[in-house]
């Protein structure tokens, strides 16, 4: 069972909260709970949460997470979860400078939770409606048995990242659908006119070519609306959910998982500024204002284990922090803008300081308006690339390893924005729901210079063909080939079209 | 302490189970687990399970590093995938596969379900079955020494503050003889059993080492099956080639003898010591032979068949016979077996091409349930 904090801890949280509220943090009210490493297993495992929907994968998660524990080869310092209250997890066996570190490293969790844009609207009652949602979920097994809604389940997981994580924040589809009464009343002369207040005027305002030219952009329109969907649909799962021909449960379902999909994939897509952030935080927090002189030691340790460099992958703690101070080092001295930009002069950029004091102000700003994916294409600099030392690694075929590739500023940051694109996941959407006319599901992946892995795809495509209930396939490139994978409910067959147009 | 995930973690050990079982004969044929027991833990590698998910192959396109290192180096370790887990970075290592951990006992159990093995009836239960008694249920009768207090207390105090006779001012709770519970007894039968396995195996020159590896493997996995039914059981060993000794577990599995084969000799060393030391009546007593079929005459042969049917097959629960395919072996000894013994019910007779037909001589051999 959870443990009430201990009074130290307590007077430790108001400590940590005032310290971050003199710096202008603004964060929700915290909730923080002590856990031993068995239940802090468990709920890493569930994602933070106290409870989800029954399923196995957590099982193996908190299989995984325990056997690396005891055996020494990771541990999980801390938990926060983007809810309001803000709950956040203590491990019991933590030394107090290891709590201290934690509570300034959750706090700016917390604030980037409550300030930046794409969390504006997550669902903030998460724990409760997590707990709902395996109620749900428990009662369907009750009533239609635990084989059956587990494999469903298991299929609508495998789509889970076919989402669209923008969905809250976009129109995608426009509005102006045909409708065929519309057209039976006002027929061609719903063609759009440019506005003339003269009839005579109205010969060389909208001249007979014009107005041809509005018809045929009307049909085209009309044509394509005869597509379904008619434009092609990213978020698979929810397609899927309004159009496949499923049972109530089965759609309840669905509605769930996309639900937590969707209230997870704001998190995927700021990993770097948001541990950069907390990291950023804790270590000014520390440094100035909570530790004793006698935690120096520890305090290092444990900052240098989080911020550590392990060559070949991009630690986010450390490039978010990184990021950071530079944004704020440019901003305080004024290094930004086009006069700087301009500056040729290596020896005047060098010693180039206007003394602005910007750069508390403009990370805050940083945090609010941006991320991962915008972050680094603002603020990933050439200079940046440089003295830090990125680079970009490529898979050698024939020493059948990685090498480096290069360190070109250009080339890494291009890598960089690449692996940051729809959070490293393929971009799928379902293109036509009719293909060959015989309501069969079409996909098609947006193919990027990295092909798909085909056994997963195999394997998800029967997972979608399961849940359509009709054929589906996909239609993407492999080896520079266009190729359509099909599957027909008990075969794979692969196909490989060289259209015309690629 | 419980922890709430206990259903899904379970779940997930089912599935587990189900991916070694899938996987059994693998597992089986794989030598290295010869020298566990019981409840010692065998770690098994699995292929990872995971939901599948549309995603990028594996080495496509790279990734981003920082470091030292010129261009064309290649980097230390090989790169993770990226996964958004919580917790600090370093999560799974990019392997596929993960080890799992079950006990022989398991794999046993799984082996039996597998191949559908029907649990063994050990026989003489009745005799020297072992009866005590145990303490463990609650009666309304019984004599007073046997009183549960709690119980009847219980019950008096629900029966009075049901009737509004109890006073919590006055905290009086006075038993009637319809509160009194006693304890009760129930018999237990733990039967008692014994069992004997008699190994022998040919180790004339045409057996070789891939032939005593198969025999060794079979030989542990129906070991370890019978260990499942049977408490105290007992294991002799027997080589021969042209004569047959008595030997320990660690010399029947090494040595390396050459020499004809007169299997008639082993029959007669193992009735020999049925007859002296392992009276039938108390004794489950199981026979296992095997050899490379090739026996020295067809008058031994015939020797053998004498020495089964008038010695051996009415003693014991069942004499099974595995023939190990050998590139020198004539393979005939099976055949006649069968010829002479194919009506009699306690023999079963198996043959063994290589390391993938251990599974099904296993179950050969176990399916009948004696």
């Amino acid at each position: 069972m959870p443990k009430q904090l201990t009074k130290e801890l307590q007077q430790m949280q108001v400590e940590v909260e005032k310290a971050a509220k003199g710096y202008g943090l603004d964060f929700f009210r915290a909730c923080y709970e002590v856990l031993d490493y068995d239940e802090m297993c468990m709920v890493a495992s569930y994602g933070g949460f106290p409870v989800r929907y029954p399923h196995w994968k957590w099982g193996m998660e908190y299989d995984r997470l325990s056997k690396t524990h005891e055996y020494g080869v990771s541990r999980i310092y801390e938990m926060v979860i983007n809810n309001d209250p803000c709950y956040a997890y203590l491990m019991e066996s933590n030394t107090a400078v290891d709590q201290k570190l934690v509570m300034c490293h959750v706090t700016a969790h917390n604030d980037f939770f409550k300030n930046n844009l794409a969390f504006r609207h997550t669902n903030r009652r998460m724990i409760d409606d997590a707990a709902n949602h395996a109620t749900r979920i428990r009662r369907y097994m009750d009533w239609y048995g635990v084989e059956a809604v587990e494999s469903f389940v298991d299929a609508v997981l495998s789509i889970e990242n076919c989402i669209d994580p923008h969905a809250d924040f976009i129109e995608r589809h426009s509005k102006d659908i045909i409708d065929e009464e519309d057209e039976r009343f006002f027929g061609e002369e719903k063609v759009e006119r440019l506005p003339s207040s003269r009839e005579y005027m109205e010969r060389y305002v909208n001249p007979d070519d014009y107005i041809e030219y509005q018809k045929k952009k009307l049909k085209a329109k009309k044509e394509q609306q005869k597509h379904f969907p008619v434009q092609p649909e990213r978020d698979i799962l929810r397609f899927l959910m309004a159009h496949a021909p499923l049972l109530r449960w089965q759609r309840d379902v669905m509605d769930i998982i996309w639900e937590e999909a969707q209230y997870f994939a704001p998190q995927g897509m700021t990993k770097i500024m948001n541990e950069g952030w907390a990291s950023y935080w804790h270590s000014k927090l520390m440094t100035e204002k909570m530790m004793e002189p006698s935690e120096v030691i520890d305090f290092a340790d444990r900052h240098s284990g989080v911020v550590a460099m392990q060559q070949g992958q991009i630690n986010p703690y450390r490039l978010g922090i990184e990021l950071f101070k530079n944004i704020e080092e440019r901003w305080n001295m004024g290094r930004f803008g086009p006069e700087w930009e301009r500056c040729t002069l290596m020896a005047e950029k060098r010693v180039w300081d206007k003394k602005l004091g910007l750069g508390r102000d403009k990370i805050f700003q940083v945090r609010k308006i941006y991320t991962d994916l915008t972050f680094i294409d603002e603020f990933f600099t050439h200079d940046f690339c440089k003295q830090h030392g990125y680079f970009a690694y490529g898979y050698d075929k024939k020493k059948q390893e990685y090498i480096i590739e290069s360190r070109e500023f250009e080339k890494v940051k291009q890598k960089l924005l690449a692996s940051l694109t729809n959070a490293g996941q393929p971009i799928m959407s379902v293109v036509d729901a009719n293909y060959e006319n015989r309501s069969e599901l079409l996909l098609e992946h947006e193919h990027d210079d990295k092909d798909l892995d085909m056994q997963y795809s195999k394997e998800t495509l029967k997972n979608v063909a399961k849940i359509w209930t009709r054929p589906a396939h996909i239609l993407t490139r492999v080896e520079e080939r266009t190729c359509m994978l099909s599957f027909d409910g008990t075969q794979f067959k692969e196909k490989i079209i060289d259209r015309a147009e690629k | 302490m419980s922890l709430r995930n206990n259903q899904d973690h379970s779940r997930f050990k089912d599935i587990i189970r189900g991916r070694i079982k899938r996987n059994l004969k693998e597992y089986i044929k794989n030598g290295e687990f010869i020298s566990k027991q019981g409840n010692e833990k065998l770690s098994i590698p699995l292929p990872r399970i995971d939901l599948p998910h549309f995603k990028y192959g594996e080495n496509q396109g790279g990734g981003v590093g920082q470091g030292d290192g010129k261009e064309g180096d290649p980097i230390s370790g090989k790169p993770q995938e990226g996964e958004a887990g919580a917790g600090k970075a370093g999560g799974a290592p990019g392997e596929h596969a993960v080890e799992t951990e079950v006990s022989l006992d398991e794999l046993a159990d799984m082996l039996g379900e597998e191949l559908e093995l029907p649990r063994i009836e050990p026989k003489g239960n009745n005799r020297l079955s072992n009866r005590r008694m145990r303490y463990s249920g609650i009666h309304h009768v019984g004599p007073d020494s046997l009183r549960h207090f709690k119980h009847s207390f219980k019950n008096a105090l629900k029966r009075q503050i049901s009737m509004g006779q109890y006073d919590p001012k006055n905290p009086i709770v006075i038993p009637i003889r319809d509160d009194l519970r006693y304890r009760s007894f129930k018999p237990v039968v733990n039967p008692e059993s014994n069992a004997v396995i008699l190994y022998m195996m040919d180790v004339s020159g045409s057996m070789g080492e891939e032939q005593k590896e198969i025999v060794r493997i079979e030989a542990f996995w129906i070991d370890t099956w019978l260990r499942r039914h049977y408490d105290g059981i007992e294991s002799r060993y027997i080589i021969h080639d042209a004569i047959a000794k008595e030997v320990d577990r660690e010399t029947f599995f090494h040595t390396r003898e050459s020499g004809g084969t007169m299997i008639s000799s082993a029959y007669k060393l193992g009735a020999d010591i049925i007859e002296k030391e392992y009276p039938h009546d108390d004794w489950n007593i199981y026979l296992f032979h095997f050899s490379d079929g090739d026996n020295w005459s067809v008058d031994d042969t015939r020797l053998c068949v004498g020495i089964l049917k008038s010695r051996i097959l009415d003693r014991v629960n069942q004499f099974s016979y595995g023939q190990v395919e050998s590139p020198y072996g004539s393979g005939q000894f099976i055949k006649d077996l069968d010829e002479h013994l194919k009506e009699h019910e306690k023999i079963a007779l198996s043959e063994i091409k290589d390391k993938e037909g251990i599974y099904d001589s296993i179950k050969d051999f176990l399916s009948q349930g004696r």
